[in-house]
C-alpha cells in the first residue's frame, strides 16, 4: 500500500494527551475523537488536514497514556500514515495492532518540511519527499510485525490462531 | 551468560529455557486488566471480531476508575457497557463503585498479582506491579481484547537497564523523588522499550509503596516495565494480602544473575537527591522543589496510581497536622482505594487532612487526567503527586502541572507556592514567596 499526501510536521515527545485530550475519552466514537485530534497544540490541525495527509514527527511519538483512542483519532482525522524518528512503545503496538500505518525514519523526520508533498511506501520502507525531490529509507519491521500488518491487525491474527487450535 | 529478572520471567512464561532481548515471544497472561476508558473500545473490538467467550473469567480485571463515579451521561454509558460485559461473561474481578479503587492501587492490594507473573493492562501505568518482582506492562485496547479471547500476548523481550541507588535518601526524599530524578537524568524516552531494574541500598530500604511509585513511572521514561527484586519487604507485603488470593498462593521468585547482561548500568547517589519537582510540560523537566518558591499555585492534588497509597496520605497528613491549606489553594485528596480510604479514616489521617482544609474524594483517576474532580482552568497551576504534566493533562491547555511527592504537595498547599516541609519549618514561605 502506498500513501500520498501533504506533510503535517510536529516536534518530539508528542504525547497521547495532546493527540486526543482525556476530556474526550468518555466516548469511543471515531468521528468524535477525530474532530479533536491535536487540538491542544495545534487548534487548526483538524480543519487543515485533508484525507490521506501524512503526519511527521520527531522522537518518541505517542508517549504517555495507552489510549488506543490516539491512533483512532489520527485515522479518523483523515491521516493515512505517521512517519516519526521513533515511536513510544504502546503507541507502536496500538498502531500495528489496529492497522494504522507507521514508518520509522530519523532522516525523514529531520528532513521533511511542513507542507511538503510526500509519498510513503511502508512495505518498501521508503519515504519520498516529492517537493524537495529527496528519498529517505525507513526502518524495516520484524517479520512478526509484518505478519500482523499483512493480516490486518492483531484480532484477525488471533482469530486465525484460535481456529488452528480448534 | 546470565539473565535478568525480566528475561527469566518471560522465559518461564514462554515455556523456554531462555530468551534474549529483541526476540518476539508469545506469553500466557496471568492477569489482564482494563478500565472504563479502555475496556469499551476493547469490548467493541472483541464483539466485532466475533469472539464469544473469554479465556478465563478469573484472570480478567475490569475497574471503573477513570470517569467513575460517572462524571456525565457518556461516561455512564461507558461504565454500563463494561458492567454488562462483566456480568455476561462472569468476570470474577469486576469492581463496582464503592468497592473499587484506582486499578494500580487495587490489584496488588487485593492480591491479584504475584511474583513471577506476566500481567498486561490496557492502561500505561500497569508497569506499577513490577515492584512485586513480576512483569507487567501497559498495552492498548486491541491487545486487551486479544488477551481476553486468547489468553496470550505478543511481547518483544526488552533489554534491561539497571539503576543502582547508593546511599540513604535524605529526610522527605521518597520513591517519587528517586524516580523524578532518574527521569530528569535519562529523559522521557531514556528507557524506551527497556526494562528498568531498580536496585541498590536505597531501594533495599525503600517501602513497598515507594517501590510501587517508582515502577509506576517507568512509562514516563518510555520503559516497558519497572522491576524491583524480591526481598523481605516484598514477602512481608504479600503475607498481608487477602486470604486465598493469588499473592498468597503463587510465588515464582526470579532474581537477576550476577553476570546478567545489562544494556546500561546507571549509578545514582540517592543521598544527594533533594525533594524534586517536575516542571511543565514533561516529567523530565526536573528541579529541586526548594528553588521554586516563586511559583504560586491554585490547586494541589494528592493521590493517583502513583501516590494514592496509605503511606502517601500519611506523608501529606504529617505536614498538614496543625496547619491550614492556604486561602487561595484548593487541596484535593484522592485515596487510591476503598481500603486506603478506610485505613485513612481509621487512623485519623482523613480527619487531619479534612481539618486542614482538604477535599477528600472517593477513589478515582479523575483529577490526574483532567477528567473530573479537579479540572484546571486556563492560567491555573497545580502541584500534584500524579505522574504526567503534559500540555492540558489536568484541564485547560493553558494550565500547568508540577509533579511532586506528597510531602512537597502538602507543604505547597500550605504555602500557596511550591515549597518543602523544611521551608514551612523555617518560616521561609508566605506572601513574599507567593508571586506570579
Amino acid at each position: 500500500m502506498m500513501f500520498e499526501g501533504t506533510a503535517h510536521v510536529f516536534g518530539r515527545d508528542v504525547d497521547t494527551d495532546v493527540i486526543i485530550p482525556a476530556r474526550y475519552l468518555n466516548t469511543s466514537d471515531p468521528a468524535e475523537l477525530g474532530a479533536h485530534c491535536m487540538e491542544d497544540i495545534d487548534a487548526g490541525f483538524v480543519s487543515r488536514v485533508q484525507a490521506g495527509d501524512i503526519m511527521v514527527a520527531g522522537e518518541n511519538f505517542g508517549c504517555g497514556s495507552s489510549r488506543e483512542h490516539a491512533p483512532v483519532a489520527i485515522k479518523a482525522a483523515g491521516v493515512s500514515c505517521v512517519v516519526a524518528a521513533s515511536f513510544a512503545r504502546i503507541f507502536y503496538r496500538n498502531a500495528i495492532n489496529t492497522g494504522l500505518p507507521i514508518v520509522i525514519s530519523k532522516e525523514a523526520a529531520a528532513g521533511v518540511r511542513a507542507g511538503d508533498r510526500l509519498r510513503v511506501d511502508p512495505a518498501a520502507g521508503l519515504v519520498e519527499d516529492l517537493t524537495q525531490g529527496v528519498g529517505y529509507a525507513a526502518d524495516a519491521f520484524p517479520p512478526f510485525m509484518r505478519e500482523l500488518i499483512e493480516r490486518g491487525g492483531l484480532l484477525p491474527y488471533v482469530k486465525a490462531r484460535l481456529a488452528e487450535q480448534a | 551468560m546470565g539473565h535478568t529478572i525480566v528475561e527469566k520471567i518471560l522465559a518461564r512464561a514462554a515455556g523456554r529455557d531462555e530468551v534474549a532481548p529483541g526476540e518476539i515471544i508469545e506469553a500466557p497472561v496471568d492477569m489482564a486488566l482494563a478500565n472504563d476508558v479502555t475496556a469499551p473500545l476493547a469490548i467493541a473490538e472483541f464483539e466485532k471480531a466475533g469472539f464469544e467467550r473469554v479465556f478465563d473469567p478469573a484472570k480478567i480485571a475490569l475497574v471503573p476508575d477513570h470517569f467513575a463515579p460517572n462524571k456525565d451521561i457518556k461516561a455512564a454509558g461507558q461504565s454500563k457497557l463494561m458492567r454488562e460485559f462483566a456480568r455476561k461473561h462472569g468476570i470474577v474481578h469486576y469492581f463496582e463503585v464503592g468497592r473499587m479503587g484506582i486499578e494500580h492501587v487495587l490489584l496488588p492490594e487485593q492480591g491479584l498479582v504475584a511474583p513471577g507473573d506476566v500481567v498486561v493492562g490496557a492502561d500505561s501505568h500497569t508497569c506499577t506491579y513490577g515492584a512485586l518482582a513480576l512483569f507487567s506492562t501497559g498495552v492498548g485496547s486491541t491487545d486487551f481484547a486479544a488477551a481476553m479471547a486468547w489468553g496470550r500476548v505478543w511481547l518483544r523481550v526488552p533489554a534491561s537497564i539497571r539503576f543502582v541507588y547508593h546511599g540513604t535518601p535524605r529526610r522527605h526524599v521518597v520513591g517519587k523523588d528517586l524516580m523524578l530524578h532518574t527521569i530528569g537524568l535519562i529523559g522521557v524516552d531514556g528507557a524506551l522499550y527497556r526494562a528498568m531494574e531498580f536496585s541498590g541500598e536505597a531501594i533495599d530500604g525503600l517501602s513497598i509503596d515507594g517501590r510501587f511509585t517508582m515502577c509506576n513511572m517507568a512509562i514516563e521514561a518510555g520503559g516497558k516495565c519497572g522491576l524491583v527484586g524480591f526481598d523481605e519487604t516484598t514477602a512481608a507485603y504479600l503475607e498481608t494480602r487477602p486470604e486465598g488470593s493469588r499473592a498468597r498462593r503463587v510465588r515464582q521468585v526470579f532474581a537477576s544473575d550476577a553476570d546478567a547482561a545489562y544494556e546500561r548500568v546507571v549509578e545514582i547517589d540517592a543521598g544527594a537527591i533533594e525533594p524534586t519537582v517536575a516542571r511543565p510540560h514533561l516529567p523530565s523537566h526536573t528541579a529541586p522543589a526548594a528553588g521554586l518558591a516563586g511559583v504560586a499555585i491554585d490547586q494541589v492534588v494528592v493521590g493517583s496510581c502513583t501516590n494514592g497509597r496509605l503511606e502517601d496520605l500519611h506523608q501529606a497528613a504529617e505536614v498538614l497536622r496543625g496547619r491550614r491549606v492556604h486561602p487561595d489553594v484548593r487541596l484535593i485528596v484522592l485515596p487510591g482505594s476503598q481500603q486506603v480510604y478506610l485505613d485513612a479514616l481509621a487512623d485519623g489521617t482523613m480527619q487531619a487532612l479534612v481539618e486542614a482544609g482538604a477535599a477528600f474524594s472517593t477513589p478515582t483517576c479523575g483529577a490526574c487526567l483532567g477528567g473530573h474532580m479537579g479540572v484546571l482552568a486556563a492560567g491555573e497551576r497545580a502541584v500534584a503527586t500524579t505522574n504526567r504534566n503534559f500540555v492540558g493533562r489536568m484541564g485547560h491547555p493553558e494550565s500547568e502541572v508540577y509533579l511532586a511527592n506528597p510531602y512537597v504537595a502538602a507543604a505547597s498547599a500550605v504555602a500557596g507556592h511550591v515549597a518543602t516541609p523544611e521551608m514551612l519549618e523555617r518560616g521561609r514561605v508566605g506572601a513574599g514567596g507567593r508571586s506570579r
